[in-house]
């Protein structure tokens, strides 16, 4: 059983490789597998994995990452990176932090590995760390908070300004030996009226069979504000379990935005917690699947604080027999008036074999709030095509532009340019778009 | 009126939707430059006309011909059309997501392009002809960026269809209803800059249920359709006596034709 096997990896790791952790660490670590071993892998009796089986996951043997023998060349890399717009650059590979592949730079601004963090000046790490990701019925959180090591820490003090996105790399170079499994931890502090964007990105560089079960917290400031992009372009055989929560503080801001091209099962839960009254939330996202990928997105926003406001809009294209599921819950508290909430989740069929199932949950418990939701699974609209086709656009050109745009309305709002241009390219690639 | 050359010629023609048999035998004439107004009550026929010279896939033809610069037009696909210069007018103009207006017009610009044999524009060529389009018919380029009609108002789609046809240059424009949903000032508007675009080289079927329209827009020729057939053609003056009478007379079967 895998579950098993996990659980001595653990055992062998904490009494070796992470013996010399503090206590606080060792006990979040202890904590984080004694949940997971009482969890153990979520079925799909389970509500919120209905659609997803994570079977494959669980039926396989993974070995925790080991540091790649070789690291890849800056040349090889290229493709993800964001060079002339970037102000700092943290690479992983298979989950180590590869210094000679990144960009750091002394700014007051912390950008560095965990590892680092936690070796220097863990204080704002151990007030953070594992403060917003709940565990509790997350096995997969649980599991990654067990391997706790390794990972991007970022803090940006108050009032500063990062001008520059700043980039997080996390790249897979599994070998050909065994699977392998890697546990990346994320946590981003923005302080009171700071800003920065970051971009933190999954990827391959060959087709290889392993497993990401990253985990990233982001804490936001009152007045605060990031724009934050996650990008998963994991290999095609790959398997990504993912969770993003955010808390965000009084009059602050967030654009989340995030797009799945990769992986053949893939999982992101994201949690969000309007905590503070006036914030501003915008959680944009994508998935572009086919042939037999699956991509299940489980998006949570929390108005626990009165005037607040989110806007959520995922477009899902699906192609060949995959299979996108989106879930969104919105979860309205007692005393958050005024709460304003849009959700939009718009799924594209491009073939008869793939699926899509689209769950919005409301849990509405202030009344005086607007909320509103809808969602669409369907073919291309005909209307459409011959609106196209009547300006003269072929019905194969009007059928590729309109794919394009259901992609490029997500695209479309995102802040860093050059990122948003790489995946444009990747989209009209993967479309065969004009 | 002096004659020009029939641009296009309607004979005969049957339509169902659905399997209703909407257009039940239309004969009409368009030469170059004219412009004829095709008026009538509610479920006559008059979108079912425009949309069927179109190209739209949801009509079925039973019978009848319509030779386009004497090219048979219901065998062209509604790209094929456009291309020949058949444009229409929406009624109803649909919601794009994702693809600004500018990139749209200019995809379709440069379909239009290629079929003439004229090279592409890219963007900043684009740009000067949309351009001195805008300044033509007096509108600025504020909805250039905004995906297709997403969140336009009524007013806007309707100027909108009428900026691509400024861009797109057709020798037959069909206006299906741009009238129906706007105020005065926004008809006004439309209907100068449809008069801008005039000429004798363009002709225009323009479909509305109101006289209001043809008060800015003065057409050559006025059609009556009722029950899927024309009953009755004339000057302008038919479209005053329309307005004056209402449609009930035609129901009464009082025609003269």
């Amino acid at each position: 059983m895998a579950v098993e096997h996990l659980v001595g990896a653990y055992h062998a790791w904490a009494s070796n490789g992470a013996a010399n952790a503090p206590a606080w660490l060792k006990t979040l670590r202890d904590t984080g597998i004694s949940r997971f071993s009482e969890l153990g892998f979520p079925n799909m009796k389970q509500e919120a994995w209905r659609f997803t089986s994570v079977a494959p996951i669980a039926e396989s043997s993974f070995e925790l990452a080991k540091p790649a023998s070789a690291l890849p060349s800056l040349e090889a890399i290229a493709p993800f990176l964001l060079d002339d717009e970037t102000s700092h650059r943290l690479v992983f590979v298979n989950g180590f932090f590869a210094p000679s592949l990144s960009l750091l730079s002394a700014d007051g601004v912390r950008v560095e590995s965990l590892a680092q963090a936690l070796a220097d000046r863990p204080e704002i790490v151990q007030a953070h760390l594992c403060k917003y990701a709940a565990s509790q019925d997350r096995p997969f959180c649980a599991l990654n908070t067990a391997f706790v090591r390794e990972g991007a820490f970022v803090h940006v003090p108050a009032k500063a300004v990062v001008p520059k996105p700043i980039q997080l790399l996390f790249l897979a170079v599994p070998g050909k030996s065994q699977q392998i499994v890697m546990h990346p931890r994320n946590l981003v502090v923005i302080d009171r009226e700071a800003r920065a964007s970051v971009v933190e990105t999954y990827a391959a560089l060959e087709p290889e069979v392993y497993w990401t079960n990253s985990v990233t917290e982001v804490v936001v400031g009152d007045g605060a504000r990031i724009d934050y992009h996650r990008v998963q372009r994991e290999s095609a055989r790959a398997y990504h379990v993912a969770a993003t929560q955010t808390h965000q503080g009084r009059d602050s801001t967030i654009h989340l935005h995030t797009v799945a091209f990769g992986g053949a099962l893939s999982r992101h839960d994201i949690g969000t917690v309007l905590a503070g009254p006036g914030g501003t939330l915008i959680l944009n996202g994508l998935y572009l699947l086919a042939g037999r990928q699956h991509a299940d997105h489980h998006t949570t926003i929390d108005h626990a604080a009165d005037h607040c406001e989110s806007h959520e809009y995922f477009n899902g294209v699906l192609d060949g027999h995959s299979r996108g599921v989106f879930t969104g819950r919105i979860i309205v508290r007692p005393g958050a008036q005024k709460t304003d909430s849009k959700q939009t989740n718009n799924n594209l069929l491009l073939s008869t074999d793939a699926h899509a199932d689209s769950q919005p949950q409301l849990e509405i418990y202030a009344d005086d709030v607007k909320c509103t939701h809808g969602s669409t699974v369907g073919p291309l609209d005909p209307r459409a095509l011959f609106y196209m086709r009547s300006r003269g656009i072929t019905e194969d050109q009007a059928r590729r532009l309109l794919t394009y745009g259901f992609a490029a309305e997500i695209l479309g709002r995102m802040e860093v340019a050059l990122l948003r241009a790489q995946l444009d390219r990747i989209v009209r690639d993967r479309l065969a778009a004009v | 009126m002096k004659k020009g050359k029939a641009l296009l010629e309607v004979k005969g023609l049957r339509v169902a939707v659905a399997g209703n048999e909407i257009l039940k035998g239309v004969d009409l004439t368009i030469r170059d430059g004219e412009v004829h107004a095709i008026m009538g009550p509610n479920g006559s026929g008059k979108s079912t006309l425009a949309q069927v010279l179109a190209g739209h896939p949801a009509y079925t033809v039973l019978a009848g011909t319509a030779q386009y610069e004497g090219k048979d037009l219901l065998d062209m696909k509604p790209e094929e059309r456009a291309r020949a210069g058949v444009f229409l007018a929406f009624q109803y103009p649909v919601e794009v997501r994702g693809i600004t207006n500018s990139y749209f017009l200019r995809s379709a610009l440069n379909a239009l392009r290629r079929e003439r044999g004229e090279p592409e524009l890219d963007p900043i060529d684009f740009l000067q002809v949309l351009e001195a389009k805008l300044k033509s018919i007096g509108w600025d380029d504020s909805m250039m960026n905004r995906p297709v009609n997403e969140g336009f108002s009524g007013g806007e789609k309707k100027r909108n269809e009428i900026l691509q046809l400024a861009v797109l240059e057709p020798r037959l424009a069909i206006l299906d209803e741009t009238d129906s949903g706007l105020d005065i000032d926004a008809l006004r508007t439309v209907a100068e800059a449809v008069n801008q675009l005039r000429n004798p080289k363009r002709a225009f079927l323009i479909v509305t249920h109101y006289q209001r329209l043809l008060n800015y827009i003065t057409p050559d020729v006025v059609h009556v359709l009722a029950d899927g057939r024309i009953v009755r053609s004339g000057g302008p003056e038919l479209a005053q006596e329309l307005e004056a009478k209402g449609y009930d007379w035609l129901r009464d079967g009082v025609m003269v034709s």
